[in-house]
């Protein structure tokens, strides 16, 4: 391994100013993330804790191993939609240790809409199932739901990624030896009863927590009978009567300790095999990466230094530095695990496709986790390029990141452009974790670029003064500024949430260490390389 | 010097004893009851005697079978140690008759410091000054209002035959003195059938001070100066301490003189202890200490007095009861330092003191510091005796270094499962009262809510438990970032469990945890803890449904055992069924009475049947 050296200067205009912007943008996410962490309305909050229930932040903290990180994603999901009527998507989503295992939390937010499913709530639990299932950890369902959110019922129901594929998830998962356990602490009605009834195991809390396909309201207008809802669906019916629940629990508290029992009934898991170094941290302060990055998102810098902040001992071991070099591959280790690391230094140019294609050969020939530093403008354009074949060797690229058998993280450290995106393992790749920074920009091409392709291809364009040109495009450069910014992203859960870029090693560091509950295949499996 | 000794004692100071005979080349034989046969001190002497079953009646008090096994085992002399037979005058002359050497005081020494009011009379004959009084025939209020006056108020007016705080009244002043004499009567004649009264000085500030002395059989008599014993808890010293802090030369030189006086007076030998009681309110003044009482016989606390003078009081009392001269005369001794002991019991603070008994499964006590103990790890504490663990000692060149030394050896007592005082004795070491000296007697009850431990963990022990339930990794990530949140800052609490109830704590380091015979166990600051994660209670405590007692199956009912109104115990038969050639035995749910009764043996019944109803007893 080599040390990588930092050239900075920590004292110069750019670094400062650099430092206060990004700076100012952590401490927007913090606003956030701490506004969308507190879930629905004070009133809504007291309510549900004076009938005796946690609030769900706090039932996931007493579900955790004492101690224990919450890798939380989609923390910003629905973040604008529904009149913000939804934070968080009205659900919360994570990774944490019980019993010494990672394992998949999924707890509905009553506080917010009676913990009804938006699409967002929907899309976020598919996408923690997806996470559970790519990587082999046990599921948890904190339930405390009245179901699909009717209004939107038609964005909610039919579709294949919709309601429906939560169960769908949890039979393929538990046919998979994925554990599927539910804790139902609230309603769970009509579609939200197959939560439970989809278990491996499950536990209801007395007195708070109903079961039943249609509740007391629809039952009376349906067959005329009067029923209350714990005689219809209660801890007693379903504990001694239709065998739905396992366990009857006095409380929150006493369900969420069987919980963490059943979790330590658990047999062993199946861990990737693969050799882990001894952990060391950087030798250069994270801290720094606030001055690194600049302001805006195309000006250049050297991606090393970004690397040097978040590899153990700021060591790695690059590949092919003299070819290709506007991506700059490497191996080094992040919390003791080996990582390749693909990360862009300019615009992708057929050679640093060929290389970063080469070198997730090699990783996967190592079994070493790929990690993918975005920061693309895209592949070049031009006559030259084109006849020299970029597209086939961006497709050499894009054919390796899609078929690469190892575990694959992506973290948006800037722009996110076009082919690049494919490229460099967006979302549409499948990576096990995608992150972004909140300085980070995704859309098919910047927003200046976009109003110019635009303005020239339409058909007035030759009789417009250049202020008609720019009347044109400006509203077009507004729209690609709103939906590329990181929060529009984040709230449709394009992502699995923005990170603080001093954060990011120990994101990783906690990512890859899950990722490794799923085995890591033996040997590589490519699509074919267009030659 | 003697040829051997029996120590008609048992515990840490039949311990104590035998360290010094044995560095004395003293054979030395321990008698012990069958709850003490696995003790240290048994181990430890050269011969040990099974002296009788545990109650003390039957051994330790019996000095008949002391005496046989002295007979038997040869043994020169006894030493009775505290408590016990030691201040027995009638059994120190079974030992002298049996041509034995006594340890101890003479007999003729015992008996007359023995009745206490004859004592005070002796003393004050001798010139020894006592506590002002009147206890006289003449009952008259007028005569009763003189001595008052004489005594000087406040003072307290007792009924001669009372008890238990019963016929005492605190007068202020002479205005108050015919009304609450009055009261006083009409109480005692009352709880008594006695209207007789005696008046007493009421000190405001009491310190208990005593004086160590020591006579030879040659007639000399000296003093170790003095020692502070004015913590105490119903009576009972806790922490020992000598010199008395506030103590002037002057003032020590009276005190110490009428000591010296008051052993003269009953031809004292061997170790004794004049107690005085001072009134401290401004401070320790020589005409506001009274003689108390002797004790004729060496006292618990007498290590402090050892630590300051530099002197082995077994040693002395050793050489004295071989007939030999004092080790040193009053000129050849000093005071150097200051000493403090603490009484480290087995006893429970939380729960008024009770005695707390069991095997010692862990047992740790200051390495540094002298330490008199009377078990080691693994021995017992049986309900038959004193409870002591051990006496802490510490000596250092100032009374600040001992004060802090002794909260230092109280913090670092480590003692499980038995709960201990340690906690106790280190708050009340560290109060500032008595960190700046100079206590009374009521110090330990005007700071109980400081002193005594709540039985509610406060937040160092929670935190601190908290601390301990932390991974420990360094090379996983998810061990490492303690409740670390992505966008957040960490969540560090961490859910503790102590007595079944949990706690939501931040974690804060302190304190020793160790895991012992299965529990984890916190010590912090002489307190111990034991703690867990949370784990579900049973599911069966939870799971009792609602009372109604159904049948299982279709069925006859063969025998009903329960009636109507009975008072049934969780588990309790209430009915038995008959269904598919099968006996069932239908239980109480849980603790509770019946309510309702609908078979009697022979009705056929239902799946589901309600056939009796529980209802909870409140």
């Amino acid at each position: 391994m080599t040390a990588l050296s930092s050239l900075i200067d920590r004292q110069s205009e750019t670094f400062l100013a650099n430092a206060a912007h990004n700076r100012a943008l952590v401490e927007d996410l913090r606003v956030r993330t701490a506004k969308a962490a507190l879930g629905g309305s004070e009133t809504a909050r007291q309510r549900h804790t004076a009938r005796g229930k946690f609030l769900p932040r706090e039932r996931v903290h007493r579900l955790l191993d004492a101690g224990s990180p919450f890798l939380e994603i989609g923390a910003l999901a629905a973040n604008g939609l529904y009149h913000d009527e939804a934070p968080g998507a009205g659900i919360i989503a994570g990774i944490g240790r019980v019993q010494s295992r990672a394992v998949m939390i999924v707890a509905n937010d009553a506080t917010v809409k009676g913990g009804a499913y938006f699409p967002m709530t929907v899309k976020k639990h598919l996408r923690a199932q997806e996470i559970a299932q790519q990587n082999r950890l046990p599921c948890l369902y904190l339930v405390d739901s009245g179901g699909a959110n009717l209004p939107h019922q038609a964005e909610v129901f039919p579709d294949r990624d919709h309601f429906g594929r939560i169960f769908f998830n949890q039979a393929q998962m538990s046919a998979d030896g994925i554990a599927q356990i539910a804790c139902v602490m609230g309603s769970c009605t009509a579609g939200g009863a197959y939560v439970p009834a989809m278990s491996d195991e499950s536990i209801i809390v007395r007195g708070q927590g109903t079961i039943f396909l249609a509740g007391p309201p629809l039952v009376k207008a349906a067959t005329g009978e009067v029923i209350s809802a714990e005689d219809l669906g209660g801890a007693d019916v379903h504990g001694r009567k239709s065998g739905v629940v396992d366990h009857v629990a006095e409380n929150d508290e006493q369900a969420l300790l069987l919980l963490r029992q059943i979790v330590g009934t658990l047999g062993e898991s199946r861990k990737a095999d693969i050799a882990l170094g001894s952990v060391r941290p950087p030798k250069f302060d994270a801290d720094d990466l606030y001055g690194i990055v600049p302001r805006d998102v195309r000006a250049p810098y050297d991606v090393r230094e970004v690397i040097a902040r978040i590899v153990d001992g700021s060591e790695m071991h690059e590949f092919k530095p003299l070819y290709g070099t506007t991506l700059v591959c490497g191996f080094a280790h992040i919390w003791g695990v080996p990582v390749a690391i693909l990360a862009n230094n300019g615009v992708l140019f057929s050679e640093s496709a060929l290389k970063g294609a080469h070198f997730i050969e090699l990783a996967c020939q190592r079994r070493i986790p790929l990690l993918f530093l975005q920061n693309v403008s895209g592949f070049m354009v031009g006559g030259k390029y084109e006849a020299g074949g970029i597209a086939k060797d961006g497709a050499k690229l894009v054919t390796a990141v899609a078929t690469a058998t190892v575990p694959k993280i992506t973290v948006l450290i800037g722009g996110s452009f076009g082919a690049g995106n494919y490229g460099m393992c967006g979302r549409a790749y499948s990576p096990r974790f995608l992150f972004t920074w909140p300085n980070s920009r995704i859309s098919v091409m910047g927003g200046e670029q976009a109003a110019s392709v635009l303005a020239t291809v339409h058909r007035d364009a030759d009789r417009w003064t250049k202020e008609e040109a720019e009347a044109f495009k400006a509203p077009v450069r507004q729209k690609y500024e709103e939906e590329g910014n990181p929060y529009y992203a984040t709230a449709r859960l394009w992502d699995d949430g923005i990170i603080d870029p001093a954060q990011t090693r120990d994101v990783l560091g906690l990512a890859f260490v899950a990722a490794l509950n799923a085995p890591i295949p033996a040997q590589p499996r490519f699509g074919l390389f267009r030659m | 010097m003697l040829e051997s000794l029996l120590i008609a004692n048992r515990g840490e100071i039949a311990r104590r004893i035998i360290r010094t005979a044995k560095r004395l080349g003293v054979r030395t034989v321990a008698v012990y009851s069958d709850a003490d046969a696995q003790m240290p001190f048994v181990r430890e002497a050269d011969m040990a005697e099974r002296i009788g079953p545990a109650p003390a009646r039957a051994s330790y008090l019996d000095g008949a079978k002391i005496l046989a096994i002295a007979a038997k085992t040869g043994a020169r002399a006894i030493h009775p140690g505290y408590g016990f037979l030691s201040e027995n005058a009638d059994f120190a002359e079974a030992v002298e008759r049996a041509g034995l050497i006594w340890v101890g005081a003479p007999p003729s020494a015992i008996r007359a410091m023995g009745l206490k009011d004859a004592a005070k009379k002796l003393m004050q004959s001798a010139g020894v000054p006592v506590t002002p009084g009147y206890l006289g025939e003449d009952q008259s209020p007028e005569r009763l209002k003189t001595e008052a006056a004489r005594i000087g108020y406040p003072v307290l007016i007792k009924a001669v035959a009372g008890g238990g705080g019963k016929g005492m009244r605190r007068v202020d002043g002479k205005d108050a003195f015919v009304d609450a004499l009055a009261s006083c009567k009409r109480e005692a004649a009352s709880a008594f059938g006695d209207d007789r009264v005696l008046i007493e000085k009421y000190i405001t500030s009491p310190r208990h001070i005593e004086v160590q002395i020591f006579g030879d059989r040659q007639g000399n008599i000296v003093h170790l100066f003095e020692r502070d014993c004015s913590m105490q808890r119903r009576h009972q010293k806790v922490v020992e301490e000598a010199p008395a802090p506030g103590m002037d030369d002057a003032t020590r030189a009276a005190l110490t003189s009428a000591a010296v006086s008051a052993a003269r007076a009953v031809g004292y030998v061997g170790a004794g202890t004049v107690e005085f009681i001072a009134d401290a309110s401004e401070g320790l003044r020589a005409d506001r200490i009274w003689f108390m009482e002797m004790n004729t016989r060496l006292q618990v606390e007498h290590p402090v007095t050892e630590a300051i003078t530099g002197q082995d009081l077994v040693e002395w009392q050793l050489r004295v009861a071989s007939g030999e001269e004092l080790p040193k005369t009053q000129d050849q001794l000093s005071i150097n330092g200051w000493a403090m002991e603490a009484r480290l019991y087995a006893e429970n603070p939380s729960t008024g003191f009770l005695p707390s008994t069991g095997c010692i499964t862990h047992l740790q006590l200051p390495p540094d510091i002298r330490v008199d103990s009377a078990v080691e790890q693994g021995d017992m504490v049986t309900p038959y005796y004193d409870p002591m663990i051990a006496k802490l000692i510490v000596h250092a060149a100032t009374r600040a270094e001992a004060v802090a030394g002794l909260a230092a050896a109280c913090r670092a007592v480590e003692v499980w499962p038995v709960k201990t005082n340690a906690g106790f004795l280190a708050r009340a070491s560290m109060q500032a009262d008595f960190v700046h000296g100079g206590i009374d007697t009521g110090f330990i009850e005007r700071h109980a809510a400081q002193i005594v431990p709540s039985t509610e963990p406060d937040a160092a022990v929670t935190g601190a438990a908290a601390a301990a339930l932390l991974p420990t990794g360094k090379g996983d990530p998810w061990a490492a970032l303690i409740g670390f949140r992505n966008g957040a800052v960490p969540d560090i609490r961490v859910a503790v469990e102590i007595s079944g109830k949990t706690y939501i704590a931040p974690p804060v380091k302190a304190g020793t945890v160790r895991e012992i015979g299965g529990d984890r166990v916190l010590f912090l600051a002489g307190d111990a803890w034991a703690f867990s994660a949370p784990v579900p209670r049973s599911s069966g405590e939870a799971d009792t449904g609602d009372g109604a007692v159904q049948a299982p199956m279709p069925g006859a009912v063969i025998q009903v055992e329960a009636a109507k109104g009975k008072h049934v115990r969780r588990g309790e038969r209430l009915l038995v069924l008959e269904a598919m050639k099968m006996e069932y035995v239908l239980v109480a749910p849980f603790d509770g009475i019946v309510v309702e009764l609908t078979v009697s043996a022979g009705s056929q019944v239902e799946e589901g049947a309600l056939l009796a109803r529980i209802e909870k007893a409140n």
